[in-house]
């Protein structure tokens, strides 16, 4: 198979540098970077949060779309819930775990696929925009609500 | 499984490997549109319960299914890549590891799938 490296790896075996560190090991996944801050942070990050993330996001799909389903969820539902600090915490931090998790993931999507220099720059702005943005929206919808408040507009 | 098909086959890795971005950049995009709908919320019960007939459509509920598998495929294929990352013996296991997680993921899928088409049975 032909396979083409690109400075960060795909699922495929392993560059150069995986082969010193541990030889005639197959590599699959992204390789831990062994150099730059940023990068290890990230990728520890990306295992990490995805732990948490599969307990949180699979009881919230439980809970809301297997034990409930859509037809059950609106406005009264949402704020019987969210009148338990408990389940705004949890989803709190599941907003902050899967948006930085998610995001991640399409930052390499985009160091892989997008090439010309112009165009990282603007995928990476979109990118940035994008996780401060939703990151304070989301946080203003879960941290702010208040149902007397919103009942009354 | 046996097939006499003698054509192209991708390799395992980069099946797995080519789900699990396809999946996760698909979650990623509901997760977005998640984040707006939820905003709606402070907006009080009209504007929120208005914008709600988008995930009771049809389309949606298929949708919505889809989302589910992408979730649990994502979810079981990323403890099989933090195995192997992590756990010294994870790559002599990686082409088992992957069988795993596509069993897993029918077993855990199929009776959600079913739950979740429970009103329409």
């Amino acid at each position: 198979m032909v396979q083409i490296r690109t400075d960060r790896g795909s699922d495929r075996a392993s560059a150069a540098t995986g082969a010193q560190r541990r030889p005639a090991v197959p590599r699959v996944g992204r390789e831990r970077p062994n150099s730059g801050n940023f990068e290890l942070y990230s990728w520890y990050f990306f295992r990490i949060s995805g732990l948490l993330l599969i307990l949180l996001a699979i009881t919230h799909v439980v809970i809301m779309h297997v034990v409930n389903t859509v037809d059950e969820i609106d406005f009264d539902f949402v704020a019987d819930r969210w009148s338990s600090p408990f389940w705004r915490s949890f989803d709190w931090l599941m907003l902050v775990l899967a948006l930085l998790h998610g995001l991640n993931g399409a930052r390499i999507a985009i160091d892989d696929y997008v090439r010309p220099r112009g165009w990282r720059i603007f995928a990476y702005s979109v990118l940035w925009s994008v996780a401060i943005i939703f990151l304070i929206i989301g946080s203003i919808a879960i941290v702010t609500f208040n149902p007397a408040a919103a009942v009354g507009r | 499984m046996v097939s006499n098909y003698r054509g192209y086959r991708p390799p395992q890795g980069m099946v797995s490997w080519a789900l699990h971005r396809l999946a996760g950049l698909g979650v990623l995009v509901f997760l977005l549109l998640h984040i707006v709908d939820i905003f709606a919320v402070g907006y009080g019960p009209e504007a929120f319960n208005e914008l709600l007939f988008i995930y009771r459509h049809p389309v949606f509920r298929v949708g919505e299914l889809i989302l589910v598998a992408g979730l649990y495929y994502h979810a079981l294929n990323g403890v099989r890549i933090i195995l192997v990352d992590f756990w010294s013996q994870g790559w002599k296991y990686e082409r088992q590891m992957f069988q795993a997680v596509i069993a897993l993921f029918l077993l855990t899928f199929i009776p959600t799938a079913l739950l979740m088409l429970r009103p329409l049975f």
